[in-house]
This record gives C-alpha cells, structure tokens and sequence, in this order.
C-alpha cells in the first residue's frame, strides 16, 4: 500500500487532509463531553418540580433534542453534508411530523359533545369498535 | 462494466454508493421510530394507568446505560478518524471499546428486563391492589404467573410480599431514584397469602401487564435488536480489519463510516427513550 | 458489441451470450444478484399470485352469486383440503372472509406491488438509465428472498387451525387480534418480511438512480417511467415502516397478550366477558398507522404503471410525450401530498369536523396533480401517427379505465358523499377500475413491449389483440354494475351477497327499506363475467410461454425503434448490460425529430456534429 492511497477521499470530508481529521477529535470529545452532562442534567431537571408535570416534560424533552441535535450534527456530520441527503432527509422530517402531528390532532378534534353522543350516551361497557 | 461509486465519490452527487443507502435506511428507520414514538404519546394520554414519573424503572441503571450508550458513540467517530489518519492500531482499540459497550448496554437491560419478569402486581376480588413478589408452591419469585396459569396448573394458593411503595405510585417528597424510597416507608415488605379465587387479576411486569410495558418492551426491545445488530456488523469488521484496511483502505473507512452511523443513530433513539420512559 | 447498436447496423443475435466466467444453475438463477435474473423472479412470483389471488375471488363469486351452494368442481377438493370450513363442498361464512381477505392482501403485497415495482423496476430501471447493475446486487437478492419467504409464510397460513387471516386486508384491531386463527399471527409474520423486503428494495431503487445514472443522464433526461419508480420508491421507503411498527404491536398483542389496539372494557365474543388483557389500548390508532402506509400504496400500485404508459404511449405516437416536464412535476407532486391524506379512510370513525376538513382538503388537493398526469399522457396521442399493436391497446384503455377509477374516488374523498358510500360496492368497483383495468391493463402493456427485450422473441399479435379485447369487455362487465349495487347500498365482505339486507316492504311509509333485489341479482351476471375474465388469460397464458419458443425472432435489438437507453444494449443484455458505458447526448422522447434520418433519435446517439 503505498501512502498515496491512505483514504483521504472517503468519506464526507473529501480533500480535507489527515491534518483535518485529527483537529476534529477534539471536538468529538468535547461533544461527547455535552452528552455526559446533558444527560446529568436531565436526571438532575426530573427531580425538580417546576410547578407543572407538563413543563418537566417540556423541559426534558428540550434536552434530550438538543443531545440529540449534537450527535446527529457533529457524530453524524451533518453539518457538512451533501444536498441529496439534506433533501431526503428533510421529507423525512417532515412526514414524521405529519404523522404525529395529524394522528395526534384527530384525537383532540373528537365529537365529544356532539348532539348525537349527547342523545344517545354510549353504554358503560359496551364502548367497542365495531365499525368496520 | 463494473458497478461505480462503490468507493470513490461521484462527482455531481459527492457520495459513493453505501452512503447514499445508509441514509436513506436511516430515514426508513426514523419513520419507524417515529411511529412508535407517535403511538407512545397517543397510548398515554388514552391510558386509563400511567406510572407516576420515575417511581417505576431502575434511574441509577438507566443513567448508566445512557452514558455507556454515549462514550461509545465517541469511541466509533474515534475509531474511524483513526482510520482516516492511518492508525489501524488505534482504530482497533476503539472500535474493541465500542463492542464492548454494546455489550454492556445489553447485558444491562437483561438484567432490568429479568428484575421486571420477577416483580408482580395483583389485583383482588375486594378492590385492594399491590405490587409486590409472589412465592407458589415454595417457588420464590417465579417467571410469568397469570390469573389463569394458576387456575390451569390447581394453585389454590400463593403467599405475596407486598412492596413497601406500590410500584408507579408517585415517590413521597424528596426521595428520587427507584430503590431508595423504600427505607422512607414504615412497614416494609409484610408477607400475606391469597386464596387463588380471590384474585381477579395477576401479573408479571410484562408486557401484558399495562399500555406503559407494553411500549415499554416493544420500543427498548427494538432498540436492543439494533444494538445486537449494529454490534455484531461491528465485530464482523473489527476481526477482518487487518487485511481488508491493507488491501483496500478506502473501502474500509467507509465501511466503518457507514456502520459508524447506523450506530449514532441507535445512539439518539436512546437519548429520547431514556427520559420518555424512565424519568418522565 | 457497442452500446451505440443501432437499428440499421445489427441482425438479429441468437439469445446467446457467453459470460467470462460460468457461474452455474444455482448462482444464476435461483440465487443470482443480476438485477435482470432478479427481476424475472419477482415476474413470475407476482404473476402466479395475481393467479392465485383471482382463483380465490373466482370461488368467492360462486358464493355471492349462489350462495350457500356447493361449488362445482373444486368444492371437494376444497373440503379434503381445508376441512370443516367448506363443509360439503359449500363455503362457509369464515371460509369466505379468509379468502376475502386474502384475497386483498394478495393482490396488493404479493402481486402488484412486486410486478409492478420491483419486477419492471428491476429489470427496466438500470437499462433505461445506463447502469450495470443495481448499486447493491446482494441487498437486491436478499429483497426477493424476504418477499419469497413472505410469500411462503402467508400461504401457508391457509392450512393453520383456524384457516387464514379473516379481518379483511386492513386487518383493523380488535376484530383482528381476537378472532381466535393463527392465521392472522402468520399474516403479521408475512407482512414484516414483506415489508423488510420492500424497504430493501427502496433503498436499491433510490441509490441507483442517483448515483447510477450514465454520463449526460441528468434528471431531465430521464425516462419518465424512471421519475415513477423513484417516487413510488421514496413512498415505500417512508410510508412502510410506520405499518411495520404497527404490525409489530398487533403482533406483540398477539403472541404476548398486549392491548395496544385493545380498548379498556372489551368483550369476547357474545358479550359475555371482559376479555382478559389490560385494556387501554386505542383502536384507532392502528387505522392511523395502516392508512398512512395504505393510502400511500395506491400510489404505488398506480404510478409505476402510469410510467409503463407514458413509455408504449411515446414510443408507438412517435412523438414526444406532451409535457414532460409537467409529467415529473406532478409525479413529484403526488408522490408529497399522498403522506397526509390517509384519514380520508376514516371519515366513519367519528373524526371531527376540522381534522375531516383538513384531509377532504388534502384529498382535493392531490387529485390536481393526478389530472394533469392523465391529461398530458392523453394530450400526447394529440397529431400521433399512432400504431395500434397490442401493448399500444392495453396502455390505450388504461386511460379512461383509470379515469373512471379516479374520478369515481372524487365522491369517496368528500367526508359527506362517503358517509353513504363508505364500505358498500360503490368503493370495491371504484379502486378496481384503478387496479384492475387499470394498473393491470398497464402491466399486461409491459410485458408485451419489453418481452422481446427480454426473450429475443415478440408474442403473438393475433392472441394479443384477442386478449385484449376480451379482457377490456369482462372487466367492464365485471365492475362497471358494482358502482350500482353500492349506490342502492350494498355492504362489501358479506358472504351471503347482501341477503341480510334484502329490502322489505315499509308498512308506513310503503317505500322499499334495504338492498332491492334486482341489485341483488346483478351478483349472478357478475359472477359469470368474472369467470369469463378468467378465460380471457389463457389467450395471455399460451402466448406468454409459447412465444417462448416459438415466438417470431426480433429483427435486432431494437425491435420498436424505441429511443431509450434499455434498446440500445444486446438482446437480452449480458450480465453488466453495457459492453461499453453508455453516454447520453439528448432527452428520452426524441420521436419524429424534423430533420432526422429516421424518426427517432436513441439517448446515446450523439449530434452528427
Ligand atoms: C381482476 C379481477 C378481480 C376481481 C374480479 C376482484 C373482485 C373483488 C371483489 C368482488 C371484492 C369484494 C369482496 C368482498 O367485499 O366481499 C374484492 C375485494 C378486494 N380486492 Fe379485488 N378483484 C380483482 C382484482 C384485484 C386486484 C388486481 C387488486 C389489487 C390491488 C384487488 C384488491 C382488492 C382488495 C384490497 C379488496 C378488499 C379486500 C377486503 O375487503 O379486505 N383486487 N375484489
Ligand atoms: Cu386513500
């Protein structure tokens, strides 16, 4: 193997040298660092009461993106990828909100007290679905 | 004609060809855990039980395996820069450290999982409720029991060791973590025996037991099938790396860039399903 | 032999090219990684089950138009196989819900789905855009081994205590998960190989093209029929796993006695006790995560077969198609929107006003994008000196077969017109008309235009048109009389053809409450057009494996003059498809170009400079 053909071009980085690569171990370790102490800090905000069980969702949910935002970001480079896999995974994105934020919104948007239910209250015990 | 882009980058596109695949399974893959994760909002806010936040699964475990799970996610972006600044001994240390991270990760959660097939929750014919450990016929803390299973093999009865804090009752104040509440609570562990025909209800913390196991096992058991897998595609290269990385460098670095990402990714699921599931 | 053939320059070849290396029986054509091989296996396994699947709907017809009576012919063999549930030859009421059901599963997962996608794909998809092979030849075998295996999985399921899955190809919860069959635990095991198979494929599919593609095959020169399959790729890829997650939890309440589906207070069957699981569960949500894959799926079933039109279209106008760009535009389009209109199934469900609006809206909204398709392939007949063979036949009526089928659907996508229809024969003969005369008539047009591509030999033309006419009648007679039947209310999945519902006298007011009878006895008429449909193939049958042998030889490698890449190769190609790599100087559809020597110009063929 002659040294020429120490795998510069693969991976993302194309071009970038091994001098590149090894001023970003830094930042790895330093990313992986974050993660540690996110994760403290979310075990840390579950035993706090903030006054509402929904904020200590809220609150916790904000960290675990965040971690989250930094591995795919730095581990997974997508700070610096090309346009095809931008361009998918951003349909991605946005369908998997769409299932949830749909699925989620059909079950708030339900009839509760329409005059119908209101007339003909469903019997205790026989709530099954039989529809189709 | 051989089939291109195996390697080297296309030019327009900028990406050789596992790249372009890896991806786009992992975005397969986020549309499957956003199902689940869909189903986990939509089952709890349905659910007629939810435990209390952090009164149910093991916080210290958990925590240790979050961070298990995350060093190892910096041993595989290491390894791989290793290989990109030609250090194939390196590259061989960290990778072995990833490995072994998966392996701990999973010996952990069979051992949580295990604690969970043990613990029992048993409603009686009188209303009361109570979690706690059963013993049938001298056996102590037996796999799997139901109502019915001990119709079918003719218990007529079992003793029951009730918990001092009902398991998914919310924690008395200050105390956290899912053992130490015990000590807070006065009269621990009393032992009772029900009459089989007293019982309407009993159940293991399975699956079966509750909406919240239910998702609980489905989604963890999941993600362990991918750590099991993503570890085994990791060893499969860890052992053929000499060779390979000396023959064909370039392949190989991707190789382990690609099976590098599908490992990010089992890594981020995990960061949402520890809090979801453990703390909150 | 050069990429660069050309029609005037090359006799015909024998079907005969000798590779480097032999690589045995086993290694090329059971266990072969040429997307070629792979796409001829997904063909004939899709093939037989779109046979399969119509002998069940065969045998149920005798039931709906006789019901009760045993059937002629097979109802013995059927008692010896299955036993009870065809007591005396008769098919029994489950009897008739396992094969509906499968019936619908069949035809969609397991006949096309993979004719469509996968085997045309497969096999189309490299050539046209100038590749080798597939980017990952291994993945490519192991996507047909999962969907075989699959395909074994939910054939077996027939013979299980309990016969197959019963609760229709929708498999909604809690009816699924407590009718007491294995058949449907088999189903769900069936259905995650399938769809593992599926996303295999996706992945295949989509890399390929962008990264495959020869020098100069930018985007706007790809063949249409290559935008489909990217885009139906990319709804298989995304759409997909959401039902495998469902499948998933309906399998674990299954096997482990979970209730994700299963809703607090639910009673066995009679009524008489609580079944025994925690409840909790929600069964809506597993129609939330089947229809935003099945909604999806229609347009998987529907734009590869669109592609396969715009191809026999263009090149038997000879003229470009009209609109390209619109074409890949509203493919595109489509392909989008389709993620979020699947509630438009579940305006029944007691969904309120605004999420009902939202997707009547969505629903509208997607059909704009389906009407210019269509009107662009229709425009393209516009001034063509068109020529009428037999794949130019079938691509011909699929356009107003399939407009019928979608125009029909408009009814269907308003929450308050599906009020009524919903569930009744209205909406059976309104998505046939798009798969059966439609897709179907689509496929049939590709296997007879790209058959000599792949055998050196063109079908029977006479059997052709044969098949043709007779099929397009049959089919017309088979469903066009369902849209009445499901107008004056006829419930779909009843084994007694609508008995229940036979209308009676109302006393006060004295008009007729229920399913007349004359609707009724259309199921008789049905029934003996379906059988008919049925012999209509075998022109198809005998032509598809005699031309084998002894159909007439191409003349060379271009037999229709065709302009894409897939023509330009030796026939059939040899394993690597281009001796040299193709370079593309021009667009797909360059038919009838003033000027030009002959009236098409092939994508490789570079400007007399
Ligand atoms: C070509 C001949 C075909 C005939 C005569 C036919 C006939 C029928 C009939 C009568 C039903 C209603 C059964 C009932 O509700 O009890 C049905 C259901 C169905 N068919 Fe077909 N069909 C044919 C082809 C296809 C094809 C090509 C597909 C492909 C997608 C298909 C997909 C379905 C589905 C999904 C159902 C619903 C099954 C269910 O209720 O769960 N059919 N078919
Ligand atoms: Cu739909």
């Amino acid at each position: 193997m002659s040294h020429d053909h120490s795998p510069k071009t693969a991976g993302s980085h194309d071009g970038h040298g091994d001098h590149d690569v090894s001023k970003h171990i830094r930042t790895y370790l330093l990313i992986g660092g974050f993660l540690l102490i996110g994760t403290a800090i979310t075990v840390w905000a579950a035993t706090i009461d903030f006054g509402s069980h929904n904020l200590n969702i809220g609150i916790g949910l904000l960290i675990a993106t965040v971690k989250a935002s930094l591995v795919a970001l730095f581990f997974m480079h997508l700070i610096s990828e090309k346009t095809a896999i931008y361009m998918f995974l951003g349909a991605t994105v946005f369908f998997v909100t769409g299932l949830m934020v749909l699925t989620l919104f059909s079950f708030s948007d339900l009839p509760k007290d329409s005059e119908f239910l209101r007339l003909n209250p469903p019997a205790p015990a026989a709530q099954t679905e039989a529809s189709h | 004609m051989d089939i291109p882009y195996t390697t080297t980058p296309r030019e327009d596109t900028g990406l050789y060809n596992a790249k372009v695949g890896i991806w786009l399974f992992l975005a397969s893959e986020v549309m499957l855990f956003g199902a689940l994760f869909s189903s986990y909002i939509l089952l709890r806010v349905g659910a007629d039980w939810w435990p209390a936040p952090r009164s149910i699964l093991n916080i210290p475990i958990g925590t240790f395996n979050t961070a298990v799970l995350i060093i190892s996610s910096v041993t595989v972006v290491l390894a791989w820069a290793s290989l990109k600044m030609n250090q194939l001994s390196k590259f061989k240390l960290y990778q072995g450290i990833t490995i072994l991270c998966a392996l701990i990760f999973v010996g952990v959660k069979s051992v949580e999982y295990t604690e969970k097939w043990k613990h029992y929750e048993i409603w009686l014919n009188d209303g009361s409720n109570y979690s706690g450990h059963i013993d049938v016929n001298g056996k102590h803390n037996p796999f799997f029991y139901t109502h019915n299973k001990l119709v079918s093999e003719g218990v007529t009865e079992i003793t029951f060791t009730k918990d001092p804090h009902k398991y998914g009752d919310p924690l008395p104040e200050k105390a956290a973590g899912g053992g130490e509440a015990h000590a807070a609570e006065a009269h621990a562990h009393e032992s009772m025996v029900i009459k089989t025909e007293d019982i309407k209800r009993l159940s293991a913390f399975v699956p079966a037991h509750s909406t919240y196991f239910a998702i609980y096992f489905t989604m963890t058991g999941l993600h362990a099938l991918h750590v099991i897998g993503g570890a085994l595609v990791m060893f499969y290269l860890w052992i053929t790396a000499g060779s390979w990385f000396r023959s064909r460098p370039e392949q190989f670095t991707n190789r382990i860039e690609v099976s590098g990402l599908f490992w990010h990714f089992v890594d981020l699921v995990w960061i949402f399903l520890f809090p979801i599931l453990y703390l909150m | 032999m050069a990429a660069t053939t050309t029609a005037k320059t090359h006799e015909a070849h024998e079907a005969h090219h000798h590779e480097h290396h032999d690589p045995g029986f086993w290694r090329s054509y059971v266990f072969s990684s040429d997307h070629k091989v792979i796409g001829i296996q997904y063909g004939i396994t899709s093939l037989a089950f779109l046979f399969f699947g119509f002998i069940l709907i065969a045998l149920m017809r005798w039931q709906l138009a006789y019901p009760g009576k045993a059937i002629p012919f097979v109802g013995g063999l059927l008692e010896a196989v299955l036993g009870e549930v065809a007591a005396g030859g008769v098919m029994s009421g489950n009897l008739y819900n396992s094969f509906g059901a499968m019936h619908g599963t069949i035809m969609v997962f397991l006949a096309i789905v993979p004719l469509a996608f996968a085997a045309f794909g497969n096999y189309v998809v490299p050539l046209q855009i100038g590749a080798p092979d597939m980017c990952f030849p291994r993945i490519n075998m192991a996507s047909y081994q999962c969907f075989f295996l699959g395909g074994v999985v939910m054939f077996a399921s027939f013979f299980v205590p309990g016969g197959a899955a019963q609760a229709g190809w929708t498999s909604y919860s809690p009816l699924a998960t407590t009718i007491p069959t294995d058949g449907q635990t088999y189903w769900l095991i069936g259905m995650v190989l399938l769809i593992t198979s599926s996303l295999l494929g996706a992945v295949n599919f989509i890399a390929t093209i962008i990264q495959l593609r020869a020098p100069g095959m930018t985007w706007m020169r790809l063949p249409w029929f290559v935008w489909t399959q990217f885009v139906t790729a990319f709804i298989l890829l995304l759409a997909f796993p959401p039902l495998e997650a469902a499948g998933l939890m309906q399998l674990v309440d299954k096997v482990l006695g979970t209730s994700f589906f299963l809703p607090t207070g639910l009673m066995t069957a009679g009524g008489a006790a609580l079944a025994d699981v925690s409840g909790g569960g929600s069964p809506l949500l597993w129609q939330h995560l089947f229809w935003f894959l099945g909604h999806p799926e229609v347009y998987v079933l529907i734009l590869p077969a669109m592609g396969i039109v715009a191809e026999v279209i263009a090149n038997n106008t000879r003229k470009p198609i009209w609109g390209y760009r619109s074409l890949v535009y509203s493919v595109l389009a489509v392909g989008f929107i389709s993620f979020i209109v699947w509630a438009h199934h579940m305006y029944l469900t007691g969904m309120g006003t605004k999420i009902s609006t939202f997707f009547q809206t969505t629903t509208m909204i997607i059909s704009i994008p389906s009407v210019i398709i269509l009107t662009c392939l229709f425009i393209s007949l516009w001034g063509g000196s068109i020529r009428f063979n037999t794949p130019m036949l079938f691509a011909l009526s699929f356009l107003p077969m399939f407009g019928i089928g979608g125009l029909t659907g408009l009814p269907l996508g308003f929450n308050f017109s599906d009020l009524l229809l919903h569930d009744t024969y209205y909406v059976i003969a309104h998505f046939h008309y798009v798969v059966a005369p439609g897709t179907i008539f689509a496929l049939f047009a590709g296997v007879y235009f790209w058959y000599p591509k792949i055998t050196g030999r063109k079908m029977n033309e006479t059997l052709g048109q044969i098949h043709f006419w007779l099929s397009l009648i049959c089919m017309n007679l088979v469903f066009y009389p369902m849209f009445k039947q499901g107008v004056s209310g006829m419930n779909r999945r009843m084994a007694d053809g609508g008995a229940t519902y036979l209308g009676v006298d109302d006393v006060g007011s004295g008009e007729l409450v229920g399913t007349p009878q004359a609707m009724i006895d259309l199921n008789v008429n049905i029934s003996h057009a379906a059988w008919a449909l049925g012999l209509a193939q075998l022109p198809f049958i005998f032509n598809f494996f005699w031309s084998m042998f002894a159909g007439r030889r191409v003349e060379n490698d271009n037999p229709w003059q065709a302009t894409t890449l897939e023509w330009q190769t030796p026939t059939p190609p040899p394993h690597g498809n281009f001796d040299k790599e193709p370079v593309v100087y021009r667009g797909p559809y360059e038919y009838s170009v003033p000027g030009a020597k002959a009236d098409f110009i092939p994508q490789n063929q570079p400007d007399p400079a």
